[in-house]
C-alpha cells in the first residue's frame, strides 16, 4: 500500500519528521517497505516558452529547441517530438539535479550547443509519463520555478506491508485513522478531495451536480445472493471523458496506479482513498439497459481489461464447477468478473458520456478463488478478498459523483439517479463483549476499562461503558477491573469478530513495548530424549570415527533418479512441483548422496565419505490414500579411489563403527541381493527378524549412471527409529536407536587371573559365514571367553576348493582361579566341536 | 720376590690396565670389565695357596682391585651411554610439521545441524523439551487446526507443496488432503492433542515451500518453533522469552523487540526483530539503516487453534513462536548465498 504524505494528511493532522512516521508506522504493525520523495529535485527548473524548433542536419532524432526562459533565450537539443512552438514546457537548467540524481551540464550535440534539457513528467518524478515533454496548461508564467508554476509541494510516499487480517489498512483513510489513534489526533474524512485548486473551483462553478428522482430504465438483477449481498448502481450521464487534473494524476502515480481518464481515475482514487473498489460500465456499450450478477456458465469466455482472454467456471482440471461470480449485461453477456476485473467491451473511453457505476459487496472467499484459479491479481481483488466494508456502497457512490463533477471539465453537467433495486440491506455493526480482567491476562498489562476503552473507541470503535456490567444506570463511571465492555466493531473491521481480536487492537494501540516484560518462569526440567540425545552421538560418530562429512540432499528427485540408483520408482510425487525435476518424494538417501559424491568428485574432491540423517518416505501401506510411512534414516556414503574392496570393506567397518559406538546387539548381517547395491557384495541388517538396514558396495553400473564410473563405493543406510509426536503406527518405530537390544546395563568384573590365547583355524566351505563360525566359538566358550577374533583369511593350494581359511584367536580366562593346561585343551576342544558341529568347518591340523 | 708380592704386582698391574683404559663405547667399556675381572679371578682362585695371614691382605687388595674395576668402568660406561643415546636422540630428530597422517582427519556436521542444535541446548537449558514430527503432513494438521481454513486467503502466505500418494487423480493439486509441511507448526498442535497442557516445547525440523530457491531463501529449509501453554501466560511472557533467548543465542548486546503483525494462528500477533548483529544497532545497509533485523514471528495461541485441540481457552493460555534456523545460521556465518547449505561441497563444510 503506497501511501502519499499529502493526502494522507487530508484526514489526520500529522506533524512529524518522515524518520519518526516511519517508526509509528512500524509500531502499528504497518511495515514500511519503502519511503520514496516525489516533487523534490525540482530547483533549477523553470517554465519555458518554446520560441523556435528547428532541424539539426544529419540528425533524424533530435532537434535544436529555443526556449524562452524569462531571463533570455536558451538553446536546447531536445529529442521529444509531442510539443510545437509556444507550448510552455519544463527547462532544467545546467547544474540542476534531477530526481534521478542525473545532474545536468553543457553538452555538445551533432555541432549543437544544449545548455539544459526539456523534461517529461517521469524525469522529474511528477508522473509515470515518459513518452514525451511535460506540456504544461496556460496560465503559467514564464521563468517561474516550475514547483510553484504547478503549486507542488514535495510528497513522501510510505510503502507498507498490511497484513492480511487489515482490509480498512488498504485505504489511506484507513491508515490515516491508525495513525491518529496512536498519536492522539483527530480524523476526519475530507469533504472533498483536497486540494482541489482553481479546477475545482472553476468546475463548482459551471458543472453541476444533478439527482433525478430515480426515473431510469436501468435495471440490476442479482441472481446469486450469497455471493453478493449488496449491489449499488448509479446511472451517471453527462460524463465528458478527459485527463483527470495534474494534482489527481500525480496522487494516482504516487499510490502507484497509472493515471487514464477522468472517470477511471476517479474509480481508483476512491478505492485508495476509502478503499472500497468499484467499477464504471459505459452504458451506452452494454447491451441492454442493466445488469445481472450471476455465476459463470462453465467454460464462458471474457475478454478483460487486460486484453487477455479468460474463460470462467472451470476448474483446474478445467472441468465445470467452481463458482465464479460474473456479472453480465441485460442480455446475460458477461461483461466483467465481479470483485476482480472488468470487462474489455464496456471500458470507458474517450466517448463515454453515460456511465453506470457500479460498487458492490462481494463474497470474499468467491474472489479469493477466482482471482487465485484464474491468475489474476488486482488491486480490486486484494482488497475484496480480505474484507471490504459493506456499509460504505451508499457513501461511495456520493463521494464518487461528487468527485467527478469537481473534476470534470467546465460546463459539463452530470445528472444521476441511483438504482437501488438490489442494494440489500445495510448491515448493523457487530457487537462484541470485553473483558478488561481477560484482556490483562493476555498481555500482561494492568490496563484499567478507561485506558482499554480509550483505544478502541480511537479506532472507530463504540463502547458502551455502561452496557453488560448492567446496574450502573447512567453515572459514565468507568469502575473497577472486573468490567465486561460492550463494543459495537465498525463495519470496516471485518477482523474483529472476537474478544481475542479486540484485545489485539488494545495491544496494538497501546504498543507491544510498553507491554512489561517477564521472565518466564519453566516449571519442569528441559531436556533432549534418549533418542534425540543417541541421533546426536549418531552424528559425531559418524563425523569422528568415520570422517564423513554431513549433507544435506533433497527431499524431491527427478523422475527416474531412483531407477538410476537400482531402487523402485517411488509412489509418492509433488502434485504441484516448481520443476519435474523435484517432484518424486525419496524412498532412500542413495539417489541424493550419489549426486553429492559426483558433483565433489568433479570438483576433484575424489576421496570423500559423505553421511546424511533425514527422512524417507513410502507410500502407505493399505489401499486408501494416506499421509506417506515416514523414517529417519542414516546413511553413509565412502568413496574411495582406489583397491577392490575399499568400498565393501568401509561400509562394513562403518557398521561395525556405529554398531560399537551404540553397543548394539544381536544386528545379524544377512547377505543376499540389495538394490542398487553389487549382488556379491551386499546384505541387509536384521535385527529380532525386522530389517534396519542395508549396506554393501554400490553396483557399478548404478555408480557409473551416476558418473562415477569404476569407483568403490561403500554403502550403509539405517533406520535410526522414529519418535514423534505425530507418531502413527508402531511399526515405524523400527530402527537402531528404537528398537534395536542394546549393551546390557549390568557388567562383568574382568578376570583377575592370568588369560591365555587359543589360535584355531578352520576350513570353512565359501557359503558359511566367517560369523557364525566366530559365534560358534564364542557361544562354546561361555563365560571364560573374553573375546573371539578372526584374524586371517587365507585361500590357497593346501585348502580345497570352495573353501577358505578362517583363523580365529579366542582369549580365555577363568573369573576364579588360574587357568591349568587341562583347562586350556578342555575349552579348546569345546571350540572345535561347536565350529564342526554348527558350521560345517572342519578345523585345520 | 715372595709369592704374596707377586700377587700383589699383578693386582698392581691390573689396576694400571683399568687407569691406561679409555674405552670407545659402552659395549667396548663392558669387554674391559669382563676381562679385568677375568683377570682378577684368575688371581682369585691363585690365594688358595697362601697363607691365610697373606690371603686376607692380598684378597682384600683384590677385592678393592674388583670394586673399583666395577665402579670406574660404571662410571665410563654411564658416560658413554648417555652420550650414545644423545647421539641416538639427535639422529631421530623429525620436523613435526612433516607428519600429515590425512588432511582431514575427522569429517563435519552441517552447519545446519550445528546451529540447529545449539538453538535446541539455548531452549533446553531454559527448561524446554524438543519435539519433532513428520514432514509429510495432513492439510488439518498443517492449516486447519492452525485457524486457516481452505480458502482462507492466509492460504497465500504459504506456497504449500501438495502430494499426490496415488489412488483417485486430483483435479486440483490444492485440494490434496496431503502435503509437505510448510512450517513446524502441525508439530505444535501434535503435542497439544497427544500431551496436552502443560507444555514447555521448541519443534525444530525441515519444512517445504513452492519456491524456486535464490540466495536469500530455499525451497527446503529448517524452522525452530517454540510453544508454551499452561495457566496464566501472558504476551508479558512471550516477550520476555524471546528476549533471553536473543541475549542468550546471539550475545549480550543484542537485543529484541516486537512489532504487531498478523498471523491465523496467534493473536495478538508479532514479528520479532533483534538488534542488527552487522552494526550492532547503530544502522547499516542489511538492516536498512533501522539497527534492526527480522528474525522471525510470534504471538498468543489463538483461541480457534485451542478448539480446534479440545483445550479450553478459558484455562490455558499459550504463546507460540518461530524462526528460521538457516537464517541464523546465515546470520551468523556471513553466508553471501544459501544455496551454498545444499551444495553439500566438502570445500565449504570443511571450513567450518
Amino acid at each position: 500500500m503506497k501511501v502519499p504524505l499529502s493526502w494522507l494528511r487530508d484526514f489526520v493532522e500529522v506533524e512529524l519528521e518522515v524518520d519518526e512516521l516511519a517508526r509509528v508506522f512500524d509500531d502499528l504493525g504497518l511495515v514500511v517497505e519503502g519511503v520514496q520523495r516525489f516533487g523534490e529535485g525540482l530547483d533549477g527548473v523553470v517554465v519555458a516558452r518554446v520560441s523556435e524548433i528547428t532541424a539539426i542536419e544529419g540528425a533524424d532524432r533530435i532537434r535544436r529547441v529555443v526556449v524562452d526562459a524569462g531571463d533570455g533565450e536558451v538553446e536546447v537539443v531536445c529529442g521529444a517530438w509531442n510539443f510545437s512552438e509556444g507550448d510552455l514546457v519544463p527547462l532544467a537548467r545546467v547544474g540542476a539535479v534531477l530526481p534521478g540524481g542525473f545532474e545536468i551540464s553543457q553538452r555538445k550535440m551533432r555541432g549543437v550547443l544544449s545548455n539544459g534539457m526539456l523534461c517529461s513528467g517521469r524525469e522529474l518524478a511528477l508522473s509515470e509519463d515518459g513518452e514525451g515533454i511535460l506540456v504544461l496548461g496556460e496560465g503559467a508564467v514564464v521563468g517561474t520555478p516550475l514547483a510553484e508554476a504547478l503549486g507542488i509541494a514535495p510528497d513522501v510516499v510510505f510503502d507498507l506491508a498490511v497484513e492480511g487480517n487489515r482490509p480498512d489498512a488498504l485505504s489511506i483513510a484507513g491508515v490515516a485513522r491508525d495513525l491518529a489513534a496512536r498519536l492522539g489526533l483527530d480524523w476526519s474524512v475530507p469533504p472533498l478531495p483536497a486540494p482541489l485548486g482553481d479546477v475545482a473551483e472553476a468546475s463548482a462553478e459551471e458543472g453541476c451536480l444533478v439527482k433525478e428522482g430515480g426515473e431510469t430504465d436501468v435495471t440490476i438483477r442479482v441472481e446469486c445472493p450469497q455471493l453478493c449481498d449488496r449491489f449499488g448502481a448509479w446511472v451517471i450521464s453527462g460524463v465528458a471523458v478527459a485527463a483527470s487534473p495534474a494534482w489527481m494524476q500525480r496522487r494516482l502515480s504516487m499510490a502507484g496506479m497509472r493515471p487514464i481518464n477522468n472517470v477511471v481515475d476517479v474509480s481508483n482514487y476512491l478505492m485508495v482513498e476509502i478503499g472500497q473498489p468499484n467499477h464504471p460500465y459505459d452504458l451506452a456499450r452494454l447491451s441492454g439497459r442493466g445488469l445481472v450478477v450471476r455465476v459463470a456458465e462453465p467454460g464462458e469466455k471474457l475478454v478483460t481489461l487486460d486484453g487477455v482472454e479468460r474463460t470462467l467456471g472451470l476448474g483446474y482440471d478445467s472441468r465445470p464447477g467452481p463458482a465464479d461470480c460474473v456479472i453480465a449485461d441485460a442480455e446475460g453477456k458477461v461483461v466483467g468478473i465481479a470483485g476482480v476485473i472488468g470487462g474489455a467491451s464496456s471500458e470507458i473511453a474517450e466517448g463515454t458520456c453515460e456511465v453506470l457505476l457500479e460498487v458492490a459487496h462481494f463474497d470474499p472467499m468467491a474472489v479469493a478463488r477466482t482471482s487465485r484459479r484464474l491468475r489474476i491479481r488486482t488491486e480490486a481483488a486484494l482488497r475484496f478478498e480480505r474484507g471490504c466494508d459493506p456499509a460504505a456502497i451508499e457513501t461511495t457512490g456520493e463521494r464518487f459523483v461528487r468527485l467527478l463533477a469537481a473534476i470534470s471539465p467546465k460546463g459539463s453537467r452530470l445528472s444521476v439517479t441511483q438504482v437501488s433495486t438490489a442494494l440489500g440491506e445495510r448491515p448493523s455493526p457487530r457487537r462484541v463483549l470485553i473483558r478488561v480482567p481477560r484482556v490483562n491476562a493476555i498481555l500482561g498489562t494492568d490496563l484499567k476499562a478507561e485506558e482499554v476503552s480509550a483505544h478502541l473507541r480511537s479506532l472507530g470503535f463504540v463502547v458502551d461503558e455502561d452496557g453488560a456490567d448492567g446496574g450502573r444506570g447512567g453515572s459514565g463511571q468507568v469502575g473497577d477491573s472486573g468490567e465486561v465492555l460492550v463494543v459495537e466493531v465498525p463495519t470496516f473491521r471485518p477482523d474483529c469478530e472476537r474478544e481475542i481480536d479486540l484485545i489485539e487492537e488494545v495491544a496494538r494501540i497501546h504498543g507491544y513495548s510498553r507491554i512489561p516484560r517477564r521472565a518466564l518462569l519453566v516449571p519442569r526440567a528441559g531436556g533432549l530424549t534418549a533418542y534425540q540425545r543417541e541421533r546426536r552421538k549418531v552424528r559425531q560418530v559418524a563425523a569422528l570415527a568415520l570422517g564423513a562429512t554431513e549433507a544435506w540432499t533433497p527431499s524431491f528427485l527427478a523422475p527416474g533418479d531412483h531407477h538410476r540408483a537400482g531402487l523402485a520408482e517411488p509412489e509418492v510425487v509433488v502434485a504441484n512441483p516448481v520443476a519435474r525435476e523435484e517432484s518424486v518424494l525419496r524412498s532412500s538417501l542413495l539417489p541424493g548422496l550419489l549426486a553429492a559424491l559426483s558433483r565433489n568428485v568433479s570438483h576433484r574432491n575424489a576421496d570423500v565419505i559423505l553421511f546424511e540423517v533425514g527422512h524417507v518416505f513410502e507410500r502407505a501401506k493399505g489401499s486408501s490414500p494416506a499421509v506417506p510411512d515416514e523414517r529417519e534414516v542414516l546413511a553413509v556414503m565412502c568413496a574411495d579411489a582406489s583397491g577392490s574392496r575399499e568400498g565393501v570393506m568401509a561400509a562394513v567397518r562403518a557398521w561395525r563403527v556405529l554398531e560399537d559406538a551404540l553397543g548394539l546387539r544381536g544386528v545379524e548381517i544377512r547377505q543376499e541381493p540389495v538394490g542398487g547395491l553389487h549382488p556379491g557384495r551386499a546384505g541387509r541388517l536384521i535385527s529380532r527378524g525386522d530389517e534396519v538396514g542395508v549396506l554393501g558396495e554400490v553396483h557399478p553400473a548404478v555408480a557409473e549412471a551416476f558418473g562415477l564410473p569404476g569407483r568403490r563405493i561403500g554403502w550403509l543406510e539405517v533406520a535410526l527409529g522414529w519418535e514423534s509426536s505425530g507418531g502413527r503406527s508402531s511399526e515405524e518405530g523400527i530402527g537402531i536407536l528404537s528398537s534395536v537390544p542394546r549393551r546390557p546395563p549390568e557388567v562383568r568384573e574382568p578376570s583377575p587371573y592370568p588369560s591365555a590365547d587359543l589360535d584355531l583355524a578352520f576350513a570353512v566351505p565359501e557359503d558359511v559365514p566367517a560369523e557364525s563360525v566366530r559365534r560358534s566359538i564364542e557361544n562354546a566358550l561361555g563365560s571364560a571367553g573374553e573375546w573371539v577374533v578372526l584374524f586371517d583369511v587365507y585361500r590357497g593350494a593346501e585348502i580345497q576348493p570352495g573353501s577358505r581359511s578362517l583363523a580365529f584367536r579366542a582369549r580365555v580366562a577363568l573369573p576364579d582361579r588360574t587357568l591349568t593346561d587341562a583347562d586350556l585343551a578342555d575349552l579348546r576342544a569345546r571350540a572345535i566341536d561347536a565350529v564342526e558341529r554348527e558350521t560345517r568347518g572342519r578345523l585345520r591340523s | 720376590m715372595s709369592e704374596r708380592d707377586d700377587l700383589l704386582a699383578e693386582i698392581e698391574a691390573v689396576s694400571g690396565r683399568l687407569a691406561a683404559a679409555s674405552p670407545k663405547s659402552a659395549q667396548e667399556a663392558r669387554a674391559i670389565e669382563k676381562d679385568l675381572l677375568s683377570a682378577l679371578a684368575v688371581i682369585k682362585k691363585k690365594l688358595a695357596s697362601l697363607l691365610p695371614e697373606e690371603r686376607r691382605h692380598v684378597g682384600a687388595a683384590l677385592g678393592e682391585a674388583q670394586r673399583k674395576v666395577i665402579e670406574t668402568v660404571a662410571e665410563l660406561r654411564g658416560e658413554l651411554e648417555r652420550e650414545e643415546e644423545a647421539r641416538r636422540l639427535a639422529s631421530e630428530w623429525v620436523d613435526l610439521t612433516e607428519i600429515v597422517a590425512d588432511p582431514w582427519p575427522v569429517g563435519r556436521l552441517h552447519l545446519v545441524t550445528t546451529t540447529r542444535d545449539e538453538l535446541e541446548d539455548v531452549f533446553v537449558s531454559l527448561g524446554f523439551s524438543v519435539a519433532e514430527g513428520p514432514e509429510a503432513e495432513t492439510d488439518f494438521y498443517s492449516f486447519e487446526a492452525l485457524n486457516i481454513p481452505r480458502d482462507h486467503p492466509a492460504r497465500s502466505m504459504f506456497d504449500t507443496l501438495f502430494l499426490d500418494v496415488g489412488g483417485e487423480e486430483l483435479a486440483d493439486p490444492s485440494q490434496s488432503p496431503f502435503l509437505m509441511r510448510p512450517h513446524t507448526s502441525p508439530v505444535q498442535i501434535h503435542l497439544m492433542e497427544e500431551q496436552g497442557p502443560p507444555i514447555y516445547a521448541v519443534m525444530p525440523g525441515r519444512t517445504y515451500r513452492r519456491e524456486t530457491p535464490d540466495a536469500r531463501h530455499l525451497a527446503t529449509f529448517h524452522q525452530i518453533e517454540g510453544l508454551v501453554v499452561d495457566r496464566t501466560v501472558t504476551f508479558g511472557d512471550l516477550a520476555g522469552t524471546i528476549e533471553v533467548f536473543t541475549t542468550a543465542y546471539f550475545g549480550t548486546g543484542v537485543h529484541s523487540r516486537l512489532r504487531p503483525s498478523y498471523f491465523p494462528f496467534t493473536e495478538p500477533s508479532a514479528e520479532f526483530e533483534i538488534t542488527c548483529t552487522i552494526c550492532s544497532g547503530k544502522g547499516c545497509r542489511t538492516c536498512s539503516q533501522t539497527g534492526w533485523i527480522e528474525l522471525g514471528g510470534c504471538g498468543m495461541v489463538d483461541p480457534a487453534v485451542f478448539a480446534a485441540v479440545g483445550i479450553d481457552p478459558e484455562e490455558w493460555s499459550g504463546f507460540a513462536f518461530g524462526f528460521g534456523i538457516d537464517r541464523c545460521a546465515q546470520m551468523r556465518h556471513s553466508i553471501p548465498d544459501m544455496r551454498l547449505l545444499i551444495a553439500n561441497d566438502v570445500r565449504f563444510a570443511r571450513q567450518l
